[in-house]
């Protein structure tokens, strides 16, 4: 770890719903610009991790800063940087796909109601860069076509990536991702997987992911943190962890030797 | 002293009413998650079928036996043409539905049996009972008797019976619901006919009261204040809330009413159920709803 | 509470179905009558001509037609717009757009009568903005109560003003139960009073609020609100300010009920008691927007158009079948039964309303055409 500010930095954090103990004085640090992927077993509190991070849980105890500022509601994200997905598919199912992706990077329009109500030109100009933005981040994830379509009735596949378009659109310095390539085909996993790395190319952007296929884990990210029942039990390069031992045993030998 | 006692207990009595209105609206929203705003005009299909069936020469049992039959096939109607056909729709929608079936109902009824006040009479008197010091009548008492008698037969069928459980499943997951085999159209059957049930009750009790009439609907509405008090889906909250209601209605009725020229009935149940639910957004024993991201 | 019309509806994948491209070849004749280009200039020629008629109706229509029936279906939907934004965009319930509409009607009666020399349209403005204020006041409770408690507020609302006004008589000058009558019809000089003039007076301020509350659904503010009303959580994660939205959507709403209100007093009735403005008015207008379609910018209306002439035409079908006049009891029950009859199919089979089913109708008529071409 540098010995500059961290980027993103957990601290201490604990966090039980009704005696569960879902995180248990979690600490760590992301760097600025790495991918960092959360690995672990199922109910080892990572998502729970996530919601404490974009500030929908409140921790029990620790603290949680970002640029060194702390994170303190979820209203605060856009404002901060910070964009999110999540892992059910947090989508305006009523609306557009277009519709969703501008929303993403509507928080920095500065037309007023009024203004929007009287169409001035500050509005419209507002409005049209809203959607070239918004049909720019859906041409590079390849759905530009769906522009249209009410997102209630697109496929998974399709939708996960509208809501990785939202969460570009707001153009973040951090990406926080909850399980991007679930039920996903190997060859829909593998336009995840550059898209991804093709935001962070482009945008700069930090890369916060909890992910399940240790083969993309393994690839994609220059830091891994394991949870395990609530506690970090590794932390550190891919390949330091993929050999340590208490995650090896965590895992029960599922890791490819 | 003793008119404020009067005045509150009188209060508290008429809030059973409401309570005995509320019943059937926890019923549904139990079962189903849908607020029924038919509820009313459930309450006033009920009493008018009763009476007219009364006037017609039935006796008083068989009118009531009819009654009952009557209520049930609507539910069955209702849930065979209506809800089996929203089942995955949003609570707007069903709401909406509702209304639409509000109107039906109200529109049905008085077509059928005509738009004039019929007169009730349930064999228990108005009167005051004799001997209290504060003037409590006795048909107040005999309603609270009633209400309390159907609270605790609800309370019995959601705890012990397997309908009752399957209900209380339903409503906190409907897909887990079916995925373990409950068979809900029968099971909302069962809570809408209960509904009815409730609502035959509350339209006799009113019905003997103010008369059956058609503003019976409206009047039914002041259970919504009581409902949302209470909580949606806490028989006992709306027990509380019915009594609450109804006290500080007549309270506020006689102590402020008469300065503001009359009438702040119409709206004051409301006011409080701003004012309660800004303290208590749940209501007084309603679950909080967790919302899943 | 979210208002997701695409979910459980089958029929309404047949919209997405056929608004797919027709798949043709490139032949330029057909690419001409399909494309996106020409889709816009045609629905631009569309809305000239339909303005054109629309100004020209009084020449077109007779009194009768114009003031018993154009002139409230104006009013009546400004109205279906104004709880269409609260409702079908922001999917915030609300049954008090009476009382708002009451709340705009009695304002602009009171300044027009106590501040001499306010020209006609600004009380009409003004009336607005009391109603949008009054709205944003009794949607402040959307901020801490969540779901169907949220009624009770407007519902509070809607006894409540529909009580003030009959009660305290300051607001209608003291007249018995709060009967207002309204004042002379004049712009500019130029009297309105008689049906062209109140006609032209409505649609002249119907037309252009109309097209400013499309403005605001096309744009961020629309975003905001249907982010709220299908997902809360997931709006604030993404920088949608909720409150706000929540309190514009009711603040405008009102703005537009309040507007609705005072035409439908000074242009269509003349005159207005508080009674008139009650409860059933707001379930009407609650059904104005269900029947049109629930976010849908033509739905309200095409839906204050049923409302309104279906009872007219259910009387002369019923006095035809009849032989006669059909008792008024008798009728409002009817109207009754089918209105919630049609609410609960078109909830049942088209969830997005009459906009919806005219939309596929046009989309698979204009489909059928393409083939046949």
């Amino acid at each position: 770890m540098t010995a500059a500010r961290a980027f993103l930095e957990v601290r201490d954090v604990s966090l039980s719903f009704d005696g569960v103990r879902a995180l248990d004085h979690v600490s760590l640090e992301v760097a600025r610009g790495e991918v960092c992927a959360i690995i672990g077993p199922n109910g080892a509190g990572k998502s729970s991790l996530l919601n404490v991070v974009s500030g929908l849980y409140a921790p029990a105890r620790g603290t949680l800063l970002f640029e060194g500022r702390p994170v303190h509601e979820a209203r605060d994200l856009s404002r901060l940087g910070i964009a999110r997905t999540f892992q059910n598919l947090a989508l305006f199912r009523g609306m557009t796909v277009l519709e969703n992706v501008a929303l993403g990077d509507d928080f920095r329009a500065r037309a007023t109601l009024l203004e929007h109500a009287l169409r001035t030109p500050r509005a419209r100009r507002e409005e049209r860069r809203a959607r070239l933005e918004a049909r720019h981040v859906l041409a590079l994830l390849g759905i530009a076509d769906r522009a249209g379509d009410v997102v209630g009735r697109l496929p998974y596949g399709v939708q996960k990536r509208v809501e990785l378009a939202r969460a570009l659109a707001a153009r973040p310095k951090l990406l926080l991702l909850d399980e991007p390539m679930a039920g996903m085909t190997f060859d829909e996993k593998r336009d995840m997987c550059r898209f991804v790395m093709d935001a962070r190319e482009t945008l700069g952007t930090t890369l916060v992911l909890i992910e399940h296929d240790l083969g993309v884990v393994m690839d994609l990210s220059d830091h891994v943190v394991v949870l395990d029942h609530g506690r970090k039990i590794a932390d550190g390069a891919p390949d330091a962890v993929r050999r340590d031992a208490a995650v090896v045993e965590a895992y029960v030998g599922r890791f490819a030797a | 002293m003793g008119f404020f006692l009067e005045v509150l207990v009188g209060g508290l009595l008429a809030g059973v009413m409401y309570t005995m209105v509320a019943l059937g609206f926890v019923l549904i929203y139990k079962a189903s998650g849908v607020f029924n705003i038919a509820q009313g005009a459930m309450v006033l299909f009920a009493a008018l079928t009763f009476v007219t069936l009364l006037e017609h020469g039935v006796a008083f049992v068989a009118a009531l036996v009819a009654s009952l039959a009557v209520m049930l096939a609507l539910a069955v109607a209702i849930e065979r043409l209506v809800l089996r056909h929203l089942v995955n729709a949003p609570p707007m929608a069903l709401f909406l539905a509702t209304l639409g079936i509000s109107f039906i109902l109200e529109g049905t009824a008085q077509l059928a049996y005509g738009t004039q006040v019929h007169g009730l009479e349930l064999g228990v008197s108005d009167a005051p009972i004799a001997g209290l010091p504060i003037a409590i009548s006795r048909f107040d008492v005999f309603a609270a008797v009633v209400a309390g008698a159907l609270v605790a037969a609800l309370g019995v069928f959601f705890r012990t019976t397997r309908a009752g459980v399957g209900l209380r499943a339903i409503a906190d997951d409907p897909l887990a619901a079916v995925a373990v085999g409950l068979d809900v159209p029968r099971l909302w059957t069962i809570a809408w006919g209960g509904a009815g049930v409730v609502a035959l009750v509350a339209g006799l009790l009113w019905g003997a009261r103010v008369g059956v009439q058609f503003s019976l609907s409206l009047v039914v509405l002041k259970a919504l204040p009581v409902l949302v008090i209470g909580g949606f889906s806490s028989i006992g909250g709306v027990i509380a809330s019915g009594a609450i209601v109804g006290a500080s209605e007549k309270l506020a009725e006689v102590y402020v009413g008469s300065h503001v020229g009359g009438g702040i009935e119409t709206w004051f149940p409301y006011a409080m159920a701003i004012g309660f639910l800004l303290l208590r957004p749940t209501g007084l024993f309603g679950r909080p709803v967790v919302a899943r991201v | 509470m979210s208002f997701d019309a695409t979910a459980w509806s089958a029929s309404s994948s047949d919209v997405n179905r056929a608004a797919a491209p027709p798949a043709t070849s490139a032949k330029g004749w057909r690419r001409l009558s399909s494309g996106p280009a020409a889709a816009k200039t045609l629905r631009a020629g569309a809305w000239l001509a339909a303005l054109a008629v629309l100004v020209a109706a009084p020449l077109l229509v007779t009194d009768y037609v114009l003031t018993a029936i154009l002139v409230p279906v104006l009013a009546l939907a400004l109205a279906g717009i104004g709880q269409n934004l609260v409702t079908g965009y922001a999917g915030q319930l609300s049954v008090g757009s009476a009382a708002f509409m009451s709340v705009g009607a009695f304002a602009a009666y009171d300044v027009h009568l106590r501040v001499p020399g306010v020209p006609l349209l600004a009380s009409f403005a003004f009336g607005g903005l009391v109603a949008g204020l009054v709205g944003l006041l009794f949607g402040l409770p959307s901020l801490r109560i969540r779901g169907f408690s949220l009624v009770v507020s407007t519902l509070a609302a809607q006894f409540f003003f529909v009580w003030l006004f009959t009660t305290v008589g300051w607001f209608s000058n003291d007249s018995a139960s709060g009967v207002i009558s309204a004042p002379r019809l004049e712009v500019a000089g130029v009297d309105l009073a008689s049906p062209a003039g109140r006609y032209w007076l409505s649609l002249g301020v119907v037309a252009p609020l109309a097209w400013t509350a499309h403005n605001l659904v096309r744009g961020r503010i629309g975003r905001s609100w249907m982010a709220v009303r299908d997902m809360e959580a997931a709006a604030a994660v993404v920088g949608v300010n909720t409150g706000r939205a929540k309190l514009s959507a009711f603040a405008v709403g009102s703005f537009y009920c309040g507007v609705a209100g005072t035409l439908w007093a000074f242009a269509y009735l003349g005159t207005l008691e508080p009674h008139g403005l009650d409860l059933d008015r707001s379930f009407q207008i609650l059904f104005i927007v269900i029947l049109g379609g629930l976010g849908s910018p033509a739905g309200p209306f095409m839906g204050a158009a049923l409302v309104l002439l279906f009872p007219v035409l259910l009387d002369r079908v019923g006095g035809a079948v009849a032989g006669g006049s059909v008792d008024p009891g008798v009728l409002q029950n009817a109207e009754k039964i089918v209105f919630g009859t049609l609410v609960v199919i078109l909830l049942v089979k088209q969830p997005a309303g009459m906009a919806r089913l005219v939309e596929v109708a046009w989309v698979r008529l204009s489909r059928r055409r393409a083939r046949a071409a």
